[in-house]
């Protein structure tokens, strides 16, 4: 296990390293000069040289890329262009606001894609079943933008039940979370469906029904726990699915976070900004990965770690 | 590494079966059926396009809008509105359904293809290239898509074209991965081995052994990626990255006019509406596809 | 030698009286205010950086106005530059020395009192490259700069300080706009020891003189400013303390403003809710209109065929359907015809530029020898209401044969193919460049018409280099005498109408400023669409719901 998870460790961190490289690369192609951003349209031809001397973006590629890299290992992620503050700064006060608007989508995501997922195996076959594997289908279909104006428009706009955007209170959380969960809600609905019609195929489900067993505590009492267990396992990989959303769902909701941070630093090619942001997406990726692989063995001894 | 639309658990190779009745048997299920007619009535509104209204796409109509410059509602005359700029909203989503339909089909061709050469590279020939090839895909699988997507539109300025290489570079990593498990488990069979043994070249191996076994995977795969490529092509367009105006595109016609969408939803709902239904379609087709091509999947979203 | 003793300039037209000292900014004070009272802002992006050498954008730009003091300011809701910091200022007869007597008894936020040598180190920070200031350029004209800015020498041998409340700047030319350079923010005075306490932190931690001081700032979420109640301008400021909330797009804050829990929208009414704020008399008479010192235009790249051919250039002016375009916005701007926005010293009323007429654009294209039209391609930034704005000038352009294909990109990538020689034929101007630095007719010349602009990576995107225009706009520059302010005004009009003969840009609309403000807020409506504190004048405000 220690061997492993000391394997995966190394393999992670070459996938960052790769991750940075290909970042680094592509945001040097980039057809646009940051330090123009930076000395505005009343800078004579020498500040500008000057600005870009003192960021090394005048130096060869591979050092700038070393450069990088030797700060990054030494825990710095560099300064914002245009904010001039520390990326690391920009970033950790901005994930409180991501993190917390996954572990709503998270919550939307158990909560809808299981109980659909339960429901749907348990009326296996009826119309009920039918209605609600299109309801998990549409939800893998639907773009979250427009999912996400949908919501404002009925919720927010027509109904006024929830805030039309901004930060703060619990209200705030209810429609992007949903927006973002409303993916995964269909996955797992999916999901939880097969898992629970395996499990209910199963001897120890049958014979505790034979020992006359209520259908309800069969369900809950034996059935639920074991079917749920390997959907529960699929979560570490929802976070690269977050990873892409909530730059969409951020802007349409205006949510402070890691994504309006990273969009808003493209459009002034921001470079230390959006290394950063890649970075950390990368790193909860890999690590949310990582987890669901770890935790898989435990939950189906048929999957081995390799 | 996993990913959640098939979870790696190692596939046993499929027989060889018949293709034959694929069509009859997908117009038994309802639901592919609907994917299928939903399919059908948006390539024929793509291809009829032009004939279907009075309207050119881009024209900017003078009576098109209000005197404060404000779209006008459905009536008769435009029959979904006008946008923001005055032009038929009908029109430009019946246009819009051939940059959908363009891009899902290059883009998600080139994903296919490239996941497929790359999978089957890595999962047949193994040793250093092998290797090299899948740690490339689990990078690629670590980099957050949308993200990706964004940076690569930026550096390559987009047009039609570059937005479907954009979309190609970023989604052929789960075809290949799924390639690489199917084709190291067929690699390893007996009837290959026996193959070898009577020298057999490599290339009649893979083309007349490893691909026709892949061509399920890859037809199942081909469909639900369609799906997949038509959403975040939306996407780039919805966030202004995507095809260039004027071409119209699902995507960007939310994009152009959701300032308005309190006062018009109409605006954004029938775009968006076509963008979820022919995602719909390619994912019900898709996923009957799988069932009927493809039984030890089946029920495993 | 004789002096000017000077104590108030109108950056207009003008003519200054003498003594006038203690009436410059000791201003009266508007009666009907009262003292008091906490007010709320709303922004959608993040606030940037606070340093006054750095801060750029429309949001801090206000707020570094009223954490930190300049030299000269401009009477509040008017262009009209008068003394700040500066008690009074004498300029030499060659207008290349400005002799600055500082107002004495004012206080950073630290209570340290404020001296010439800040004033030299604010200066001399503001020019180090090691600062990365965008707004070095506006301080070429001081003798010493090019040293400075070539890191040969880390202070401006032009500012010099003379007693503890005097500063001499001398000049390696006369320079009419140095006052207004004087006002720009970039040359707000900070103090050096909390400049050096916070390193690069600084713009996060701002310690200045004015009439507010930072009290908390949550990133990304929220900022508040305090009274600061030693500021130097007795009475002032009214308002207790202004919160700004950070993130609310625009529409959820016209929401809240109507519930009342926000006192002004700092992004303005959103399009889609224009029409419904303006149709409710009740929500109109709380809306105030003002101009924007603010041009639209689409350039067109004079060394790229067919752009030219200054037939070309004009066809597509005359072909340009502006009140289409304008309506496209809601209204919420006027036709331009010039360079320069109607509210700027030297615009000229009684200029009519190239009317809209699509046959005589046709016929100009004709004898440019493009009957048939040509096809090029048209830059432009892509966030609404932009690709939108292009492809009304797509389509007009269609209508005398030019096929413009619309490149709608990043604003970094559109600026980059503008500084290129043969990079953008046609640019949208929307969204970059775009409001005035300071109300000065030469702001517009300068980096984005002149040859100094026309360089690679420069602002002059349409790459026009006219040395006759560039003589005689240093001329106008050199006449520093604020008695002969019209007549340096009107040279200025003269610059640019011959300009629009040579037709480089295609002038499509001024922007409007629509600001909208609850029921409990006071002060004169210009302070809300004050010129050059955008969008609001945050100092002289008040609320009326204060006991």
């Amino acid at each position: 296990m220690i061997a492993y998870l000391a394997r995966r460790l190394i393999q992670a961190a070459l996938i960052l390293l790769g991750v940075s490289l290909i970042t680094f690369a592509l945001l040097y192609l980039l057809p646009a000069d940051p330090v123009r951003q930076i000395a505005g349209r009343s800078a004579t031809p020498q500040t500008v040289e000057s600005i870009r001397q003192q960021l090394g973006l005048d130096q060869p590629f591979i050092v700038q890329y070393w450069r990088y890299l030797t700060n990054l290992l030494s825990g710095d992620l560099g300064r914002s262009y245009i904010q001039r503050s520390e990326v690391s700064e920009l970033i950790v006060s901005r994930l409180p606001a991501s993190l917390l608007l996954m572990v709503g989508a998270i919550l939307c995501e158990l909560v809808i894609g299981l109980s659909m997922g339960l429901i749907a195996a348990v009326k296996r076959g009826t119309a009920t079943d039918q209605a609600l594997m299109v309801g998990s289908f549409i939800g893998v279909s639907a773009p979250q933008f427009v999912v996400g104006l949908l919501l404002l428009y009925v919720f927010a706009v027509k109904l006024g039940w929830f805030p039309i955007g901004g930060y703060g209170t619990w209200r705030h959380m209810v429609l992007p979370s949903l927006t973002l969960g409303i993916l995964g809600a269909g996955w797992y609905s999916r999901m939880m469906r097969s898992s629970m019609i395996d499990v209910l195929r199963q001897d120890y489900v049958r014979t505790a029904r034979a020992k006359g067993l209520a259908q309800r505590a069969v369900l809950f009492g034996h059935a639920l726990p074991n079917a749920i267990l390997p959907v529960v396992a699929m979560i570490g990989i929802d976070i690269g699915l977050f990873m892409g959303g909530i730059v969409v769902v951020e802007s349409v909701f205006g949510w402070p976070g890691i994504g309006q941070l990273a969009w808003q630093a493209i459009q002034r090619v921001d470079i230390p900004i959006i290394m950063g942001v890649t970075l950390v997406s990368a790193c909860a990726i890999v690590l949310g990965n990582l987890l669901a692989d770890i935790v898989a063995p435990f939950i189906d001894p048929r999957i081995k770690l390799r | 590494m996993t990913s959640p639309i098939a979870p790696e658990i190692p596939a046993i190779a499929p027989p060889a079966r018949p293709r034959a009745g694929v069509w009859s048997r997908l117009a038994k299920r309802p639901l592919a059926l609907t994917g299928l007619v939903i399919i059908a009535v948006t390539v024929a509104g793509a291809l009829l396009a032009p004939y279907l209204t009075g309207y050119d796409p881009n024209e900017q109509l003078f009576d098109g809008l209000t005197l404060e410059g404000a779209p006008l509602p459905p009536s008769a005359t435009f029959w979904l509105g006008t946008d923001l700029l005055g032009r038929d909203l009908l029109t430009r989503i019946l246009h819009g359904a051939r940059t959908s339909l363009i891009i899902g089909i290059v883009a998600n061709g080139a994903a296919l293809l490239i996941g497929t050469l790359v999978g089957i590279t890595a999962g047949y020939f193994r040793g250093y290239i092998g290797a090299a090839l899948m740690r490339f895909t689990d990078l690629m699988m670590a980099f957050p898509a949308l993200l990706l997507a964004i940076c690569l539109a930026a550096v390559f300025q987009p047009s039609l074209w570059i937005v479907a290489m954009v979309i190609a570079l970023v989604n052929w990593v789960q075809t290949a991965r799924i390639i690489f498990t199917e084709t190291s488990s067929l690699a390893e069979r007996e009837f290959i081995d026996a193959e070898r043994t009577i020298g057999a070249s490599t290339g009649r191996i893979l083309f007349r052994h490893i691909l026709p076994h892949l061509l399920p995977t890859i037809i199942v795969w081909g469909t639900l990626g369609i799906s997949t490529t038509v959403l975040l092509e939306a996407t780039l367009s919805y966030l202004g990255i995507g095809v260039q105006p004027p071409t119209a595109s699902w995507g960007n016609i939310i994009f152009e006019n959701q300032t308005y969408f309190q006062a018009a939803p109409w605006l954004v709902f029938f775009p968006g509406a076509a963008i979820l239904a022919l995602a719909l379609a390619f994912n019900l087709v898709g996923d009957a596809l799988r069932d009927i091509l493809d039984p030890t999947q089946r029920g495993r979203a | 030698m004789k002096h000017w003793l000077t104590t108030t300039v109108a950056a207009s037209a003008l003519m200054l009286a003498l003594g006038m000292a203690s009436a410059a900014a000791q201003e009266t004070l508007d009666q009907k205010a009262k003292q008091g009272g906490a007010i709320t802002i709303t922004y959608k992006d993040d606030v940037a950086t606070l340093d006054p050498a750095i801060g750029y954008d429309w949001q801090n730009w206000s707020m570094i106005k009223s954490l930190f003091d300049g030299l000269m300011d401009y009477e509040p809701g008017t262009t009209k530059l008068r003394p700040e910091l500066a008690e009074s200022y004498e300029i030499s007869p060659d207008g290349k020395t400005f002799t600055f007597k500082l107002r004495k008894g004012v206080k950073f936020h630290n209570g340290r009192e404020m001296t010439a040598d800040d004033v030299k180190y604010s200066l001399d920070r503001v020019t180090n490259p090691k600062t990365q200031s965008p707004g070095a350029g506006f301080f070429a004209s001081i003798n010493g700069y090019e040293d400075v800015a070539g890191g040969k020498s880390e202070s401006l041998s032009g500012v010099s300080v003379v007693d503890p409340s005097t500063v001499k700047i001398e000049l390696s030319r006369p320079d009419a706009t140095f006052l207004h350079v004087m006002a720009i923010n970039f040359s707000h005075v900070v103090p050096k020891e909390e400049v050096e306490k916070y390193g690069a932190d600084f713009g996060k931690h701002p310690v200045g003189t004015g009439a507010y001081k930072m009290a908390e700032w949550t990133l990304g979420q929220r900022l508040v400013f305090e009274r600061n109640a030693d500021y130097w301008n007795k009475g002032l400021p009214y308002i207790d303390k202004i919160t700004f909330e950070i993130g609310q797009e625009p529409i959820v804050a016209l929401l809240r403003l109507q519930n009342g829990e926000v006192d002004v929208p700092g992004d303005g009414i959103p399009p889609a809710k224009f029409q419904e704020v303006m149709a409710d008399p009740e929500q109109k008479a709380r809306v105030v209109e003002g101009g924007q010192l603010q041009t639209g235009y689409v350039t067109m790249n004079t060394t790229m065929a067919p752009f030219d051919n200054v037939k070309v250039r004009q066809a597509v002016n005359m072909a340009i359907n502006k009140d289409r375009i304008v309506k496209l916005i809601n209204n919420r701007a006027v036709p331009a015809n010039q360079p320069l926005p109607p509210s700027m010293p030297g615009y000229d009323k009684a200029f009519t530029g190239y009317a809209f007429d699509v046959e005589k654009a046709k016929a100009l294209l004709g004898e440019a020898g493009h009957p048939e039209g040509f096809e090029t391609e048209l830059f432009v930034m892509n966030t609404d209401p932009n690709p939108r704005i292009a492809q009304a000038i797509q389509q007009d352009l269609a209508a005398i044969g030019i096929k413009a294909s619309i490149q709608s990109l990043a604003q970094a990538n559109v600026i980059a193919a503008g500084g290129e020689k043969d990079g953008a034929p046609m640019i949208w101007s929307g969204g970059m460049a775009w409001i005035a630095d300071f109300p000065d007719p030469s702001n517009f010349y300068g980096p984005i018409l002149g040859c100094g602009g026309a360089v690679q990576g420069g602002w002059n995107w349409s790459w026009y280099c006219n040395k006759e225009l560039d003589e005689k706009a240093a001329a106008a520059d050199s006449i520093v005498d604020p008695a002969k302010a019209e007549e340096r005004a009107k040279l200025w009009s003269d610059i640019y109408a011959k300009i629009m003969a040579d037709a480089p840009w295609a002038p499509v609309f001024n922007e409007q400023r629509f600001t909208m403000k609850s029921p409990r807020m006071g002060g004169d409506d210009k302070l809300y669409v004050d010129p050059v504190h955008i969008p609001i004048n945050y100092d002289y405000v008040y609320v009326n719901d204060v006991q």
